[in-house]
């Protein structure tokens, strides 16, 4: 197994990407490279971390935020080719590393404390 | 071109193919040296036989059968746990003695895979050969994962041969073919292949050029 994980982290440092740390609960924007057609454009997605999932190269994210009216969950892969950056806009404050429960909640229920630096 | 190699499975992992991600298993060759090679004259066909997996000689003692612990002996200085034959096109023999890598595997892009199947055990029909198995309510007794009907009455009067039943179900030899080479890492000694590959971490599988691919 060791020889794998190996290849796996040689594949991560081949990718030459650098992302911040940011953990759930941050609020982060993530850009991401769009293909329409012939033509490549950047899009930014713009909210809460709200988990996760640790497995090398096939780590992945969830980002809520609330468009239109409505929450939008997204999920990304954190090496795929088409996130390019993550920026850390505001660091949270939570107890938990699954934030599943804003799902059920809305307006003031999805506030998230913002860490203060002392 | 045909080739052949004996692999270690890893395990698997994902590979970035151009915009997107990719599913791959990672396969490890094993060193491996061509022992003697058999003929068109002698055996009916071309082919070169490998040895893989070296052993010490006190370890060949203890693990080998004698009578291949003795042809071995024969053959060379080396001990291999076991041996793999592979056919070749006419008359491009690998020289005996030279030890095979995977450069053997250069302008080949789909493989055939041999590899034993993880072990379920005893395993019922459901999950065997995906019955339907009976109801979950309605009055059912202690039927609910059961086969149902295995045959007629008195006539015929006994259960067709090869009726699907419950039993052992994997551990048996699979060959998967038609799979696709995602790439070849030479120094590390690793193949990397798209899917996934038959049996667990760590088993020993056997990987040729497809068969039947066009």
């Amino acid at each position: 197994m060791n020889e794998l994980l190996k290849f796996e982290q040689d594949q991560i440092a081949s990718l030459g990407k650098k992302f911040p740390d940011f953990k759930a609960g941050d609020s982060i924007v993530v850009t991401l490279n769009v293909k329409e057609g012939d033509k490549e454009r950047k899009q930014k997605f713009a909210g809460v971390c709200i988990a996760r999932r640790n497995r090398g190269i096939g780590s992945t994210f969830r980002v809520r935020k609330q468009s239109f009216g409505f929450y939008v969950e997204r999920l990304f892969a954190l090496y795929s080719p088409s996130v390019v950056d993550i920026e850390v806009q505001k660091v949270g404050v939570v107890r938990r590393a699954k934030l599943y429960y804003l799902r059920d909640r809305e307006g003031k229920g999805v506030k998230i404390r913002e860490k203060v630096n002392n | 071109m045909k080739a052949g190699l004996m692999f270690e499975k890893l395990g698997m992992t994902q590979c970035i193919d151009g915009e997107k991600m990719v599913p791959v298993t990672v396969l490890k060759v094993l060193k491996s040296k061509v022992l003697f090679h058999k003929t068109q004259e002698k055996h009916g066909y071309d082919a070169v036989v490998f040895g893989y997996g070296e052993l010490t000689k006190e370890n060949a003692l203890k693990k080998l059968t004698k009578p291949l612990y003795i042809q071995m002996k024969k053959l060379g200085e080396n001990y291999y746990t076991s041996m793999k034959e592979v056919r070749v096109d006419d008359g491009a023999f690998a020289p005996v003695g030279s030890d095979l890598d995977l450069s053997v595997f250069d302008g080949i892009s789909v493989v055939d895979i041999e590899g034993i199947s993880k072990g379920k055990g005893f395993a019922g029909v459901m999950k065997k050969y995906n019955f339907g198995g009976g109801r979950a309510t309605h009055g059912n007794s202690v039927s609910h994962r059961a086969h149902g009907s295995t045959g007629g009455r008195q006539d015929p009067g006994r259960v067709f041969k090869n009726k699907k039943m419950a039993g052992h179900m994997g551990d048996e030899r699979k060959t998967l073919q038609n799979i696709k080479v995602f790439s070849v890492d030479k120094e590390r000694g690793l193949l990397l292949v798209r899917g996934s590959v038959t049996g667990s971490r760590g088993n020993l599988v056997f990987v040729r050029s497809a068969k039947k691919c066009r």
